[in-house]
């Protein structure tokens, strides 16, 4: 199958391995993966931060480098949710409708596109999972505990899948993380007990290694354990996949 | 007195930093709170309780696209149960008309239970100005209004008050022993203080959590009982009621009630439930219909559907930011996601911080009885402060600055490269200055990777 990976901005700079991790595996899954996707951003931190003007113009250029392709994958819930989301209803037209339609984020492209629900791998771990709000209540790629759903979801099918994972439970399985975009500089307090909350969650429950749809979680995840000398192995979905089939 | 949430506004963001600062207090506000979101998730796993939320979010809006008119029949059917009703444009003829009701009557003393209406419209302090005696009955209520406090939390005002220091304001302000703690003893001694501001009182005020048009009839819930005594023991009894609680009929009642004490407190019904439709021979009953700005909001197409908030609370319960920052830090009558899309409605330029206080993790659209889609209406309100350039600060600079960036792709890569030699000359405890946000309360500084993405592919490969 033929498809655009399209890498965000944060994901291109801050972390290249869940890029190369998601063009691994696609690949190993068959995949003839394009690199020809030009833009760098959707526009989701100026659109969330109230600045549509400057969204607009990323928007647009996000929408035009979507044309070519009938099928774009992102290493990211959140940036997906904003495309399929938002931009039909922010920018309007044709352009903006087919680039809401042919996106995935990766484990909905594994399992819907590809028909994978799961994936022969090996990978013997004590896992704690984390979704990104986005891909958890926007995207539904995981049982919502308001919804009095199971931890459940697509995400969760691939990662159980996998010989040897086991995947701790948490007291509060879909609290936000804190990141929240521009929230994360806005309301830095209040953003930083949230993350130490989460990782105190995980840590309480003996895992080894916390994974997430989305890197901008883990970017903040990180940066607030790396303050506590908090030691925990932290991966993004594509990374732990691409290292359990390999 | 000051009581634990003493202190001025100073915007959400810096308020909640001060809320912070006593951080095993903060964690036991997180999780007094959390457990109420638990209750509501077990009073709520019901196989038709999506269903309910349906329904609740039709008849909600039903009843808004035909307001006048369901209002209208309310008057009529009000008066001819004997009721009379009175129409309020602001807060400031609300507080007028209840005042002119007490003088004619020369009542000096009145009970009020639980009413955020009453609050918007700052009932308490404008008859205490006129001497008046304002008695909140409502047993969280009391405590916050002894330490001349607002509510921190619609439903559970006095959240933020441990056992211990009700025991003390208690102690200082009712006689209870010193050192007492117990719940028990508390509210028994609470009781015995209220049972004489409900019983002497000349008028009993209450809010309503609904009115119905098709009897005319108000409907108050509680679980303390002090509505109904307010109302049954006093000569008058006068409901302030925003118009937005008006449903068409007693079916419709029915779906709000399940929903409403479920999503709040996890109970299948509360404790009281009382429907009241016309005065007991040789008392009066007034209703004071008021609008301040539910008109205006309800021609706001796009943030319409927060005239629907049944004032339940779940909202709060679930955000994880506001049990981490508390009720003060949103500086409105009305805290949490519903107070953050309701309060710039009232003065953007006063509340403009309001929409920012959230991650949009989504919770609370989630847990929402009559389904609003709070999020939508947060990024609609940022969208709106950008237009009327109440932005918090640095964020247009910022953002447009970074939309030139991110909008093009040979611009974005000589930004980050721009970036990545500054990252290599510039020393880290520069960049985490107390001027970094990011890194201030304590997270380190992130890294770019020494080569991006587009770089590696560029370099290994030839774009197909």
């Amino acid at each position: 199958m033929r498809v655009a990976l399209a890498v965000p901005c944060y994901v291109d700079q801050f972390r290249p391995q869940a890029a190369r991790a998601t063009l691994a595996l696609l690949r190993r899954l068959g995949c003839d993966v394009s690199l020809a996707f030009d833009a760098p951003c959707c526009g989701q931190p100026m659109f969330n931060a109230g600045v549509v003007t400057a969204a607009r113009a990323a928007a647009d250029n996000w929408v035009r480098a979507s044309a070519p392709f009938d099928a774009i994958v992102m290493p990211s819930g959140s940036c997906t949710h904003h495309v399929r989301h938002h931009l039909p209803g922010f920018l309007g037209g044709d352009a903006a409708a087919h680039a809401a339609e042919v996106t995935f984020e990766l484990c909905e492209f594994i399992a819907g596109p590809l028909g994978l629900p799961t994936l022969a791998g090996r990978f013997p771990h004590r896992v704690a999972m984390h979704l990104g709000c986005h891909a958890q209540r926007g995207l539904r790629l995981g049982g919502s505990s308001e919804l009095h759903q199971p931890v459940s979801g697509l995400m969760r099918n691939l990662l159980m899948g996998l010989d040897g994972l086991t995947l701790v439970p948490l007291e509060r399985p879909d609290e936000c993380c804190g990141f929240g975009g521009s929230f994360a500089i806005g309301e830095p307090d209040v953003s930083v007990v949230m993350g130490r909350d989460k990782l105190a969650d995980v840590s309480a429950h003996g895992a080894e290694v916390l994974v997430s749809s989305d890197p901008s979680c883990l970017l903040h995840l990180e940066a607030v354990a790396a303050h506590n000398g908090t030691h925990l192995r932290t991966l993004h979905i594509a990374e732990l996949l691409e290292e359990a089939t390999r | 007195m000051s009581g634990p949430g003493g202190g001025a506004h100073r915007g959400h963001a810096k308020s909640a930093a001060g809320f912070l600062v006593d951080a095993e207090r903060a964690a036991w506000h997180d999780q007094s709170l959390w457990f109420m979101r638990q209750k509501r998730d077990r009073g709520t796993d019901l196989p038709e309780w999506e269903s309910l939320r349906l329904a609740g979010s039709a008849l909600k809006a039903h009843a808004m696209s035909r307001l006048a008119d369901l209002l209208e029949e309310f008057e009529r059917r009000a008066t001819a149960n004997g009721v009379v009703v009175h129409w309020a444009r602001d807060a400031g003829e609300h507080n007028a008309i209840v005042l002119g009701i007490l003088h004619s009557a020369g009542v000096s003393r009145v009970s009020k239970s639980k009413s955020m209406l009453t609050e918007e419209c700052g009932l308490n302090p404008f008859l205490e100005a006129r001497g008046i005696e304002v008695v909140d009955t409502d047993l969280g209520e009391r405590i916050v209004q002894l330490a001349k406090e607002p509510p921190s939390h619609i439903v559970i005002p006095a959240i933020h008050w441990k056992r211990e220091e009700i025991g003390a304001l208690f102690h200082r302000t009712m006689g209870t022993p010193a050192g007492e703690t117990s719940p028990d003893a508390l509210a028994a001694a609470a009781r015995v203080h209220l049972r004489d501001a409900l019983m002497n009182a000349g008028a009993g005020i209450t809010g309503a959590n609904a009115l119905v048009a098709e009897t005319g009839g108000v409907v108050v819930c509680t679980n303390e009982g002090n509505a109904d005594l307010g109302m049954h023991s006093a000569p008058i009894h006068i409901a302030c009621v925003g118009i937005e609680k008006i449903v068409a009929t007693r079916d419709d009642l029915g779906v709000l009630l399940r929903l409403l004490a479920r999503s709040g407190t996890g109970q299948p019904v509360t404790s009281y439930t009382t429907h009241v439709a016309s005065p007991r021979p040789g008392a009066a009953m007034h209703v004071v219909l008021v609008d301040n700005g539910r008109t205006r909001r309800l021609a706001d197409e796009a943030m319409r559907t927060a005239l629907h908030c049944i004032r339940c609370g779940a909202c709060l319960n679930t955000c994880p930011v506001y049990r981490r920052s508390g009720g003060y830090s949103y500086g409105h009558v009305i805290q949490g996601p519903i107070g953050a899309i309701l309060a710039p409605a009232v003065d953007l330029d006063a509340h403009h911080e309001l929409p920012f206080a959230s991650t949009l993790c989504g919770s609370c659209a989630d847990v929402c009885p009559v389904r609003i889609d709070i999020p939508a209406q947060l990024l609609a309100w940022r969208a709106r402060s950008a237009a009327a350039g109440t932005l918090p600060r640095g964020y247009s600079t910022v953002f447009s600055l970074l939309g030139r960036v991110l909008s093009s792709l040979s611009r974005f890569e000589r930004a980050a490269r721009w970036a990545r030699r500054a990252q290599r000359l510039i020393p880290a405890s520069w960049l985490s200055g107390r001027w970094n946000p990011w890194t201030r309360p304590g997270r380190a500084l992130p890294v770019l990777a020494v080569e991006s993405f587009r770089e590696w592919a560029h370099r290994e490969e030839t774009p197909s």
